[in-house]
């Protein structure tokens, strides 16, 4: 199964629970944190607002 | 030579066996784009193994004919090897796929691994029927016997590919906000821009649409969609890297029609040659079904 490894979002209320959630000012320091926690981790990026990525991780080995 | 041919029977027909065999395997032994087995040092190996494959073939006829009946133990042999090879085959390229961008999949390397084990019973059944000819009929009749065996195995040697079950067009790579679509088919969902930039640019979509009720269902299995993947990156290369879990090429069905969605993400963005590397896919043993054919009733209906 796969797994969210981190939340990245501006807005802190539509986010909780065992995920790491990173909070960021604004949609450009959405993308660019993003963008690093993408290539840090090995995780897809994945938009499900324009205000909130999660990041998904499928490797084999957390399944 | 001749008159020598001759005066040993039983030598010539060994002889012959052997050769025949040996060059079937060496027939079969092809290094192409996919590159296996890796030149030149896997070859040695699958000709070393032919060689022996066609000897053990040729030798059996004429000690039957001698009435040296356990000759046929040896053929049991043979096939206890070529069972190891087919395991050796399996674990090499099981361990070589954990370091490719787009792996083989299990279904594809069985696929190869059972073809490996195949063609050297090929090639003994080449070297038995040289052998059995020459003891039979002389070395005449061996040199026609096998000749027309490799003829035959040259035309029947290619398997079917995805051109056989399957409509192959290209269709439009589309973006929506994150989602991909590819001819209509939802393939995933990209969250960064710069990925969304590359598959925009990089990208180039294929729908598969499967020619009959049994085509879906071989299409539907993950092991040939796969094999589609790695084929295509193998021939085109692939804009990918560790550390780029959104760069990957996907295939994904559309459910109510069961046609396959495609992207890839090729290197070399030719698309006649795209198109040529997904039609000529070799379709998997181990993916095909007949449903069609199990769920017909006896008598007709």
């Amino acid at each position: 199964m796969a797994r969210i490894a981190a939340i990245v979002t501006t807005r802190k209320d539509e986010a909780a629970g065992g995920a790491p959630i990173i909070h960021v000012a604004d949609r450009e320091r959405l993308k660019s944190v993003s963008n690093l926690l993408e290539k840090a981790l090995d995780c897809a990026a994945h938009q499900i607002h324009e205000d909130m990525i999660i990041l998904v991780d499928r490797h084999q080995k957390n399944r | 030579m001749a008159s020598w041919l001759s005066g040993h029977p039983d030598l010539a027909g060994v002889a012959l066996g052997t050769f025949f065999g040996a060059s079937t395997r060496i027939l079969m032994l092809r290094s192409d784009y996919r590159q296996y087995p890796a030149y030149p040092h896997g070859r040695i190996i699958h000709m070393a193994l032919g060689l022996i494959a066609g000897a053990l073939g040729a030798v059996a006829v004429p000690a039957l004919f001698n009435k040296d009946y356990t000759a046929i133990t040896f053929l049991a042999l043979a096939a206890q090897q070529f069972r190891e090879v087919r395991n050796m085959e399996r674990n090499t390229l099981s361990a070589i796929d954990q370091l490719e961008l787009v792996p083989r999949g299990a279904a594809y390397i069985e696929g190869i691994a059972v073809v490996f084990e195949g063609r050297n019973y090929l090639s003994i059944l080449a070297a038995l029927l040289t052998s059995l000819a020459v003891t039979l009929a002389g070395w005449g009749a061996g040199i026609a016997v096998g000749a027309l065996y490799l003829a035959l195995m040259l035309k029947f040697r290619k398997g079917k590919t995805i051109r056989d079950i399957a409509r192959v067009e290209f269709a439009d790579v589309r973006l929506d906000g994150p989602d991909v679509h590819v001819g209509g088919i939802y393939m995933m969902n990209v969250g960064l821009e710069a990925n969304r930039r590359i598959i925009a640019e990089q990208g180039i979509g294929f729908v598969l649409t499967p020619k009959s009720d049994d085509a879906k269902v071989t299409l539907a299995n993950l092991g040939q969609r796969q094999a589609i993947l790695h084929d295509v990156s193998t021939r085109l290369g692939i804009y990918r890297d560790d550390g780029e879990p959104a760069l990957l090429p996907l295939a994904k069905l559309e459910l109510a029609s069961g046609k396959l969605g495609l992207l890839v993400l090729p290197r070399e963005r030719d698309r006649d040659k795209a198109m040529m590397a997904v039609t000529g896919v070799p379709l998997l043993e181990a993916a095909v079904r007949m449903p069609t054919e199990a769920n017909r009733r006896k008598g007709g209906a």
